[in-house]
């Protein structure tokens, strides 16, 4: 009888999953300041004017649009881990999130390629299979065409 | 001025991909730049080494491998890590223990040895390692930030993928005649475009190498090298050469918040409560350059400038102040940044197009062909009567190098 692996995130920290997912960042008790990805607990505030050391979880938008992308044409070297034997290119995209001013990359969902994405494109948080071990599914945010 | 620094002698091998020892390529550099300053081992007082992480503990310790392979003199000895801008800083550090007055000579050395394809992360899982996670999580290669910046250049001011060939054209026309290149064969615009594509919109030939190499300076107070003009031993070996001294070296740090998304970040700094600073990361390295050696871009004859990709030389232009943003296209298509062009001459060595990326040796070796230049010795590449020259690098983690040169 198949069993079924348990899906666990490629990093501890970053992203929640289940239905609309989002990025977990860093906010600045003291001033605000947002930080992808999320700060460590010691680092403190990443703006130098500001002494703050406490830092709580906050949720990024999960919307926003394309501010540039490329693709891997060769596969990349570990510790990359290729999820089809042969090799199938992806597209790799950096996205200006709606909210909290900044740019965070992703690969872009199976499907799509360098022809049809375009910059400014609207797109959304997706959380997928990254690739999969003897004992789990390792997890990765994506970004989809928005209404995909 | 008597505290200025001066360049006695450079030293470089050829590059190429050799799987020689490092530090065989790094002691045949370090050889000839003594040879080309006339100076004794003995006499130098400081080794600076830029690290190498590619290649055991000796490369830790690059300075010292280097100064144990010579033959130990006594010298102060300091080893210096900064990604692609270890040769500038290297320097930066030579520099600062003889403008303190705590050293006379001192040889800077980088040199490399790397392995084949995709420069990748140490191995081991490493998931506290950004530079692993970015392999791991993306699969985001180097080549793949280059792909982000030009693709962002052709959204934002109409670049085009024959703009990148172009300079790929007039780098490898360049080099031709440059002995320590690794690529010395004329390219043609078809041959750049035809070659496959790595990380659209770049392809292949848009895209440098990795290479074996090593580049040496010999660096000395004025007073020291005054010393040498007066006679004795190996002043015959600068004789006649124009002096060309060391007028900044600039290693600083992006400023919060930081929207360049440099290697190997995931994200760029948030600007929703902080507006960014007024100059980005690489307009900033250059800016501090000609801060501190009191010239500005007008004066620069010629650069080498760090054509990790066709485009980003083009994004180089722009950082160095050589046109306003958005133009560096119209550099490039009349030929301006050429040998023989209207504007300073880019990349005379040929540039990473020719040569391929030795990390802890190409900041070192970029100063080694402004040096040649300001002489009138770079025979078959020379700008004509260059005065003044910069250089400029981007590396990961925050790091990134402009050293000027005036004679």
């Amino acid at each position: 009888m198949p069993v079924t692996k348990p899906a666990v995130p490629a990093v501890e920290g970053w992203f929640t999953t289940g239905d609309e997912p989002v990025l977990l960042g860093s906010r600045c008790d003291a001033c605000g300041v947002v930080a992808f990805p999320p700060r460590r607990s010691g680092s403190g505030c990443p703006d130098p004017r500001c002494r703050g050391t406490e830092l709580s979880e906050h949720r990024l938008a999960r919307t926003g649009r394309v501010w540039s992308f490329t693709d891997a044409q060769y596969q990349p070297p570990p510790p990359y881990v290729s999820p089809s034997d042969p090799y199938r290119p992806f597209v790799l995209a950096a996205v200006e999130l709606d909210a909290d001013g900044l740019v965070v990359l992703g690969q872009m969902v199976e499907g799509c390629n360098a022809e049809t994405v375009t910059v400014g494109q609207p797109v959304e948080l997706v959380v997928e299979p990254l690739f999969e071990t003897d004992e789990t599914i390792q997890l990765v945010w994506r970004w989809r065409p928005a209404g995909a | 001025m008597r505290d200025d620094v001066v360049v006695l002698g450079v030293g470089m091998t050829a590059w190429g991909k050799w799987g020689r020892p490092f530090v065989d390529y790094g002691v045949a550099a370090a050889r000839e730049a003594l040879d080309d300053a006339g100076v004794d081992w003995a006499d130098v007082d400081l080794v600076v080494g830029g690290e190498t992480v590619r290649n055991g503990y000796a490369g830790y310790v690059a300075g010292s491998t280097v100064a144990a392979a010579l033959g130990f003199n006594g010298a102060q000895v300091a080893t210096v890590y900064g990604a692609c801008a270890s040769g500038a800083m290297a320097i930066g550090h030579g520099r600062a223990q003889i403008l303190a007055g705590l050293a006379d000579v001192a040889l800077v050395v980088g040199a490399d040895t790397t392995p084949k394809g995709f420069l990748a992360p140490n191995a081991g899982e490493r998931p506290d390692d950004p530079d692993w996670l970015r392999f791991r999580l993306l699969g985001a290669t180097n080549p793949a930030y280059f792909g982000l910046y030009a693709r962002r250049r052709m959204h934002l001011y109409g670049a085009t993928e024959s703009d990148f060939a172009k300079v790929k054209v007039k780098n490898a026309r360049h080099g031709v005649d440059n002995p320590r290149a690794r690529y010395r064969k004329e390219v043609a615009e078809e041959e750049v475009l035809a070659s496959p594509v790595v990380a659209s919109p770049l392809h292949l030939l848009d895209i440098c190498a990795t290479s074996d190499g090593a580049a040496a300076v010999v660096l000395a107070s004025a007073d020291y090298a005054a010393r040498r003009a007066g006679g004795g031993a190996g002043a015959g070996a600068v004789a006649g050469r124009p002096s060309v001294r060391i007028a900044a070296v600039s290693t600083v740090t992006p400023a919060f918040p930081d929207t360049g998304l440099g290697l190997p970040d995931i994200a760029t700094d948030s600007t929703a409560t902080v507006a960014p600073p007024p100059r980005s990361f690489r307009d900033s390295i250059a800016h501090t350059a000609y801060e501190q050696a009191g010239i500005g871009p007008d004066d620069v004859d010629v650069a080498e400038v760090y054509d990790l990709s066709t485009a980003l030389e083009l994004d180089w232009y722009e950082n160095l102040g050589l046109c306003p943003a958005g133009e560096a296209e119209q550099l490039i298509r009349r030929g301006a940044t050429a040998l023989g062009g209207d504007g300073p001459t880019v990349n005379p060595s040929g540039g990473l197009a020719c040569f391929g990326e030795a990390v802890p040796a190409q900041a070192v070796a970029q100063v080694c062909e402004l040096v040649w230049q300001l002489r009138g010795e770079a025979t078959g590449r020379q700008r004509e009567g260059a005065r003044v020259g910069i250089s400029a690098n981007q590396g990961l983690f925050g790091h990134g190098s402009s050293v000027i040169v005036v004679r």
